[in-house]
C-alpha cells in the first residue's frame, strides 16, 4: 500500500478503521448492494473501476499493445529509409518527432520500436516470475533442506549488482556472435530474468509458506492430496495477487531496464531498434538535436509510467488493508 | 549478538563464493577466442598468449582457475591486467570517488525523499499529497540516463548552476547534481516508503493509546510516530546505499566522474578479464557487508527481532 | 489538534468549568455517525450514561454496538474523520469535554480520565519498553527526572503485582506474557492517578483464568482508589460480580439501564433477556443453549422502528414503526421496549 492514491478516496482509510462497520458490512439490505458473493477478485475489480489512474494505464498499455502489432496502422513511412540531407532536422509536418543522424524518420522509428520495447518487457517479466514463481513454490511447499539451497542459490544471484551483472552476462552472450532480432531479444531477457528472479521467488515463497499454514491446505494434506495437486489447486491461486503487481511494476522496470543495456551498447541492437537502442544512438547529438532523445525517452517514460501506474493500482486494490 | 554476527558472516561465505564463481565463469569462461580482439585490431603474438594462458592458467580447468585466483585474492592479490597495471592500485585509485557519490547520492534521497514522504505521510491527502505522487510517479518511470543528460544540459550546460562534467578529485558541490540524478529513483521509493509507513503507523493502536495517555500531539509525532516509522526507511537506505556503491556505471559515466563503475565498464569492453573479476569480486564483498551491517541495525531498531 | 504545554500538573479543579457535586462522568445524548465510502453510519444515536466516583457501569453489548465508540469519544480519541460527533455533551465533573480546548483535552488524558485497551500487545508501542512507556507520562505530564519515573514505574508495575518489576522495567512488551502485557497496560493507565479509568475489553484477548485474575485486580484497584470505573465487554459473565449497573447497548443506544442485581434477576428488554438465555448456566445444564436469531443491523441501514425487532421474539406491529422511548421501570432504571412494563411484571 504504498501509493499515494489513496487520498482520490479518503474513506477508504477510515472505512478500515471502523469496528462497527466490519461487522455490519456481511448483512443484507444495504442500499444498491445485492447480497452476492464477494471475493478478493470481484472486490478489487469493483475498486479499479473507480480508479481514474487505473483506466488512463489501461488506455495507454491496450494502445501500445495494438501499435506493437500493428505498427503499419500508424505510420506508412519506412522506418529504415535513410536519408542523410535531412539528418537531425527538427520536427514538422513532414516527420512529427523529426530525423535522426541518418536521416531516418523518428516518428516511424518509434512506433516500430514499441514491439521491441515491449516484447522485452513482457517476456522478461513473465519468464522471471516463471522461474522464480516455480523455485519459489518448490522451496515454501518442501521446505526443509530443498528451501536451504534454493535460497542460497537465489542469494548467489542476487548478491551481483545489477547493472554489472547485465553487462557481464551480456558481454559473455554476445561473443556467441547471435545476429537475429528475436535471438537478441531472448538475451535479454535471458540476462534480466536470471539477475531478477530471486525477488519472485521470495515473494511467491512467502506466500507459499503462509498458504501451507491455512487450514484447508493441512486438511488437504491431511485427506492425502498429492503435492502436486496442492500447489496448483490451492496455493498457487492464493500466491497469485501478490506475485501479478510485483510483475507489472517489473514489465515496466525491464523496458526503462532494456534501455539503460542498449544505452550501454550491450543490450538490443539493429535489426532490433527499441526505444533504448534509439536513445543510446542519439547519446553524442542531446546538445545540439534534443529531439533524437526526446521523443523516445518520452514514449519511454510514459509507457514505464503507465505500467507502474496499473501495477500501483492493482496493488492498492488487492491490498485488503486499505479496505 | 557477537555469536550472531559470527554466523551471519559464515553463511555469507557460500554466497561469496557461488557469486564471485558466477562471475569468474561469466567473464573467463566464454566460449570462442578469449583473445580476439584483445591486442586491437592484430592478432595477438603468440608469445604474449603464452605469458598469458601460464600467468592466469587459463589451460587449467575454470574452476581450478576459480580457486588459484580466489587464492591469490585471499592474499590481497588482485592480479594485474594484460597491460601490466595492478588492478589493486586501480581499484585503490578509482573506487573513493565512487563511494563518495554513493554516500552524496543516499544523503540527497534521504533529505527529499524522507521530507516528501513525512509532510505527505503527516498532513497527505490534498494538492501537497498529489504533487509527490505525481512526482515519484515520473522518478520511477524515467530512466537513470534520461535524468542525467537532461541535467546536466539544463542545469550544467545551459544555467551553469553546476559543472556539468566532474573531474578527477571532486569537491562535495561538484558530486551534487551527479548524486541527485544517481539517487532520483530510490528517492521516489524512499518518499513513499516513508508515507506509507508513517500513514499505517497513524493508525496504529499504540498511537491510540499514546493519545489516551495524554501526551501532546507533537510528542505523539516525534517520538512514537516517527521511532516506528524510521525501522523499513533506514533499512531501504542502508540497503539502497549498498548497491549504489556496486557501480554508477551510467551516471559515471555522463558526467565524466572516474570511478569504478567507468573502471569495470571500459574493462569488459576491452576484455580485461582480471580487472573485471577484481571489481565485481569487491563490489560484492561490499554489498554482502552492507547487507549483514542493515541485518544488524533491523534487530537494533526493532526489539522483536531477535539475534537467533 | 493545538500542541499542548506542559503546564498540566496542578489541580484539575482549577480554574476550570468543573462544578462541584456534578456525576463524574455524564454522557447525554452523544450522537456519533462515520463518514464512509458506502454512506454514514450512525454509529451511536443517543447514549446517555453517568458514572460516579468509585462506581463501576458495564457497558454491554454485541460488536458494533457502539460500546468502544463511545470510550473513544469520552476519551477524544476517535478518528476524525471518519467519525462526526453529531451532537450530545460528556461531562466530566461538569465541564463539557466536546466544548473544551484541546489543550484541557489533553491535560484530562491520563490525569482525569484513562483507558486500558482490549489488546496489549499492539496497544503497547513495540519498539519502546515498558517502562519508558510508563515513566513517558510521568516526565512529560509531571516534571519527574528519569531516575524518579523509573522508580515510579517499578512501583506501580509492582501494584499491578507483576512479579520481579525491577527487571521487567526493562522489558519489551512482546517480551510479556498476555496477561502480564495487560497488567502493564493497567499500570500505565494508573500511572498519572485518574479518576475514571475506562476499560475496553479489557479480558477478551486472555485466557478464561488470566480474565478472572485481571477482573480482580480492577475491581480491587477501583475499590482502593475511588475511581469511577467503565467496564466495556460482550461478556455478561465478566461483569456479573464486578458492576455496579450495568448499560445495555445496540445498534448505538442505551436499550437498557438498570443496577446490575435487578438486570440479572429480571430483564427489561427483550435483548437482555436473550442475552441472558445465551449464557451456559449450570443450573440448566444438559438443556439447549439459546441463541439470538438473526444478525446486527447494518449501521448504514438501521431498521425503521425498534432496532431490534427483525430478532425480537415480542416483536408486533407496531415495534416495526414506533420508535420506543425509555420506559421507567423503578429507580433509575429504563428500558427501551414498548412492552418493558409487560416484561419486568412477567416474572
Amino acid at each position: 500500500m504504498t501509493d499515494p492514491t489513496i487520498a482520490t478516496q479518503q474513506a477508504d482509510a477510515g472505512g478500515a478503521y471502523v469496528t462497527a462497520l466490519e461487522h455490519a458490512e456481511p448483512t443484507t439490505g444495504q442500499p444498491g448492494r445485492p447480497g452476492k458473493p464477494r471475493s478478493l477478485w470481484s472486490d478489487a475489480w469493483r475498486d479499479l473501476r473507480r480508479r481514474p489512474l487505473f483506466i488512463i494505464a489501461v488506455v495507454v498499455i491496450l494502445f501500445l499493445t495494438v501499435v506493437a502489432l500493428f505498427p503499419q496502422w500508424f505510420t506508412s513511412v519506412d522506418p529504415n529509409h535513410r536519408d542523410l540531407t535531412r539528418s537531425r532536422q527538427p520536427p514538422s509536418g513532414d516527420a512529427w518527432f523529426g530525423y535522426d543522424v541518418q536521416g531516418q524518420d523518428i516518428y516511424a522509428r518509434v512506433v516500430y520500436g514499441t514491439r521491441w520495447s515491449l516484447l522485452v518487457g513482457v517476456a522478461g517479466s513473465l519468464l522471471t516470475v516463471l522461474i522464480g514463481g516455480t523455485i519459489g513454490l518448490l522451496a515454501g511447499y518442501f521446505g526443509g533442506w530443498l528451501d536451504g539451497l534454493l535460497s542460497r542459490v537465489g542469494e548467489v544471484f542476487s548478491g551481483l549488482p545489477f547493472v554489472l551483472g547485465g553487462i557481464v552476462i551480456l558481454n559473455a552472450f554476445r561473443s556467441t556472435g547471435v545476429d537475429s532480432a528475436l535471438a537478441l531479444v531472448g538475451m535479454v531477457v535471458l540476462a534480466l530474468a536470471l539477475l531478477t528472479w530471486p525477488i519472485s521467488m521470495r515473494i511467491i515463497r512467502s506466500a507459499a509458506i503462509s498458504a501451507k499454514q491455512q487450514d484447508y491446505v493441512k486438511a488437504a494434506r491431511a485427506l492425502g492430496a498429492s503435492p502436486w495437486r496442492i500447489i496448483f489447486r490451492h496455493m498457487l491461486p492464493n500466491c497469485l495477487a501478490p506475485v501479478l503487481v510485483y510483475a507489472t511494476i517489473l514489465l515496466g522496470s525491464f523496458i526503462a531496464i532494456e534501455a539503460t543495456l542498449s544505452f550501454l551498447g550491450i543490450g538490443l541492437r539493429d535489426p532490433a531498434v527499441s526505444w533504448g537502442v534509439m536513445i543510446s544512438d542519439s547519446r553524442n547529438y542531446i546538445r545540439v538535436a534534443p529531439h533524437l532523445l526526446l521523443f523516445p525517452a518520452g514514449i519511454l517514460t510514459l509507457t514505464v509510467l503507465a505500467f507502474v501506474m496499473l501495477g500501483d493500482a492493482v496493488r492498492d486494490a488487492l491490498d485488503p488493508k486499505l479496505r | 549478538m557477537g555469536r550472531y554476527v559470527l554466523r551471519r558472516l559464515l553463511q555469507l561465505i557460500p554466497v561469496f563464493v557461488g557469486t564471485t564463481f558466477l562471475i569468474y565463469v561469466l567473464v573467463w569462461a566464454v566460449p570462442g577466442d578469449p583473445f580476439a580482439g584483445m591486442c586491437g585490431e592484430r592478432r595477438c603474438e603468440p608469445g604474449f598468449i603464452q605469458m598469458m594462458t601460464e600467468k592466469y592458467n587459463m589451460d587449467e580447468n575454470i574452476v581450478v582457475q576459480y580457486f588459484l585466483y580466489l587464492g591469490n585474492l585471499l592474499q590481497g592479490d588482485f592480479g594485474t591486467t594484460f597491460s601490466g597495471l595492478s588492478v589493486g592500485e586501480l581499484i585503490e585509485l578509482r573506487y573513493p570517488v565512487s563511494v563518495q557519490l554513493a554516500l552524496v547520492a543516499v544523503g540527497i534521497e534521504a533529505v527529499i525523499g524522507l521530507a516528501a514522504g513525512i509532510l505527505t505521510g503527516l498532513y497527505g491527502r490534498g494538492f501537497l499529497d498529489n504533487l509527490v505522487l505525481v512526482a515519484t510517479l515520473f522518478l520511477i518511470s524515467i530512466p537513470v540516463f534520461v535524468t542525467g543528460f537532461v541535467l546536466q544540459i539544463l542545469m550544467g550546460f545551459e544555467l551553469e548552476w553546476f559543472p556539468p562534467v566532474v573531474g578527477t578529485d571532486p569537491s562535495f558541490y561538484d558530486l551534487l547534481l551527479p548524486g541527485f540524478v544517481l539517487g532520483s529513483l530510490s528517492m521516489a521509493y524512499v518518499s513513499r516508503l516513508t508515507r506509507t509507513s508513517i500513514a499505517e503507523n497513524t493508525r496504529a493502536d499504540y498511537m491510540r493509546t499514546a493519545l489516551a495517555k495524554g501526551q501532546p500531539k507533537r510528542r505523539i509525532v516525534g517520538v512514537h510516530l516517527l521511532r516506528n516509522s524510521a525501522i523499513p526507511v533506514l533499512t531501504f537506505l542502508g540497503t539502497d546505499l549498498g548497491s549504489l556503491m556496486g557501480g554508477a556505471i551510467v551516471t559515471e559515466g555522463i558526467f565524466g566522474i572516474p570511478g569504478v563503475g567507468g573502471l569495470v565498464y571500459e574493462a569488459i569492453l576491452q576484455k580485461e578479464g582480471v580487472t573485471v573479476t577484481g571489481v565485481v569480486v569487491l563490489l560484492v564483498i561490499v554489498f554482502l557487508l552492507m547487507n549483514l551491517i542493515i541485518d544488524l541495525l533491523y534487530a537494533v531498531l526493532d526489539p522483536r527481532i531477535r539475534y537467533d | 489538534m493545538a500542541v499542548q504545554s506542559m503546564s498540566g500538573t496542578g489541580d484539575l479543579g482549577e480554574g476550570t468549568g468543573v462544578v462541584p457535586d456534578a456525576p463524574l462522568l455524564e454522557v447525554e445524548d452523544l450522537f456519533v455517525e462515520f463518514h464512509t465510502r458506502d454512506g454514514v453510519a450512525k454509529v451511536l444515536n443517543g447514549v446517555s450514561y453517568h458514572v460516579d466516583a468509585g462506581e463501576t457501569l458495564a457497558v454491554l453489548g454485541e460488536s458494533g454496538s457502539g460500546k468502544s465508540v463511545t470510550a473513544q469519544a469520552i476519551m477524544g480519541i476517535l478518528d476524525v474523520p471518519p467519525a462526526v460527533v453529531r451532537s450530545g455533551a460528556i461531562r466530566f465533573r461538569g465541564e463539557d469535554l466536546l466544548k473544551v480546548s484541546d489543550g484541557r483535552r489533553t491535560e484530562l488524558r491520563g490525569q482525569g480520565l484513562a483507558m486500558v485497551f482490549q489488546d496489549a500487545l499492539s496497544a503497547l508501542n513495540p519498539v519502546f519498553t515498558v517502562g519508558f512507556q510508563i515513566e513517558e507520562q510521568l516526565r512529560v505530564r509531571l516534571g519527574m527526572s528519569r531516575k524518579d519515573a523509573r522508580k515510579r514505574a517499578v512501583e506501580l508495575l509492582d501494584l499491578v503485582r507483576i512479579p520481579n518489576a525491577a527487571r521487567r522495567v526493562r522489558q519489551y512488551p512482546h517480551e510479556f506474557s498476555g496477561g502480564m502485557r495487560q497488567r502493564a497496560m493497567i499500570a500505565m493507565s494508573l500511572a498519572l492517578d485518574p479518576e475514571l479509568l475506562i476499560a475496553d475489553e479489557p479480558t477478551t484477548a486472555l485466557d478464561v483464568t488470566v480474565q478472572a485474575q485481571i477482573m480482580d485486580l480492577l475491581k480491587e484497584l477501583q475499590v482502593e482508589r475511588k475511581m469511577g470505573l467503565i467496564l466495556i465487554t460482550h461478556d455478561l459473565g465478566v461483569v456479573a460480580e464486578v458492576a455496579d449497573r450495568i448499560a445495555v447497548m445496540y445498534a448505538g443506544k442505551i436499550v437498557e439501564h438498570a443496577d446490575a442485581v435487578s438486570l440479572y434477576r429480571n430483564p427489561g428488554h427483550p435483548y437482555t433477556a436473550a442475552l441472558l438465555e445465551s449464557l451456559p448456566r449450570l443450573d440448566l445444564k444438559g438443556t439447549e443453549l439459546k441463541t439470538i436469531r438473526g444478525l446486527p443491523p447494518s449501521l448504514l441501514a438501521i431498521p425503521p422502528g425498534c432496532p431490534f425487532h427483525p430478532r425480537c421474539p415480542m416483536a408486533e406491529d407496531r415495534c416495526r414503526t414506533e420508535v420506543p422511548g425509555d420506559h421507567r421501570l423503578g429507580l433509575g432504571r429504563t428500558s427501551k421496549c414498548h412492552f418493558a412494563e409487560e416484561l419486568v411484571g412477567r416474572v
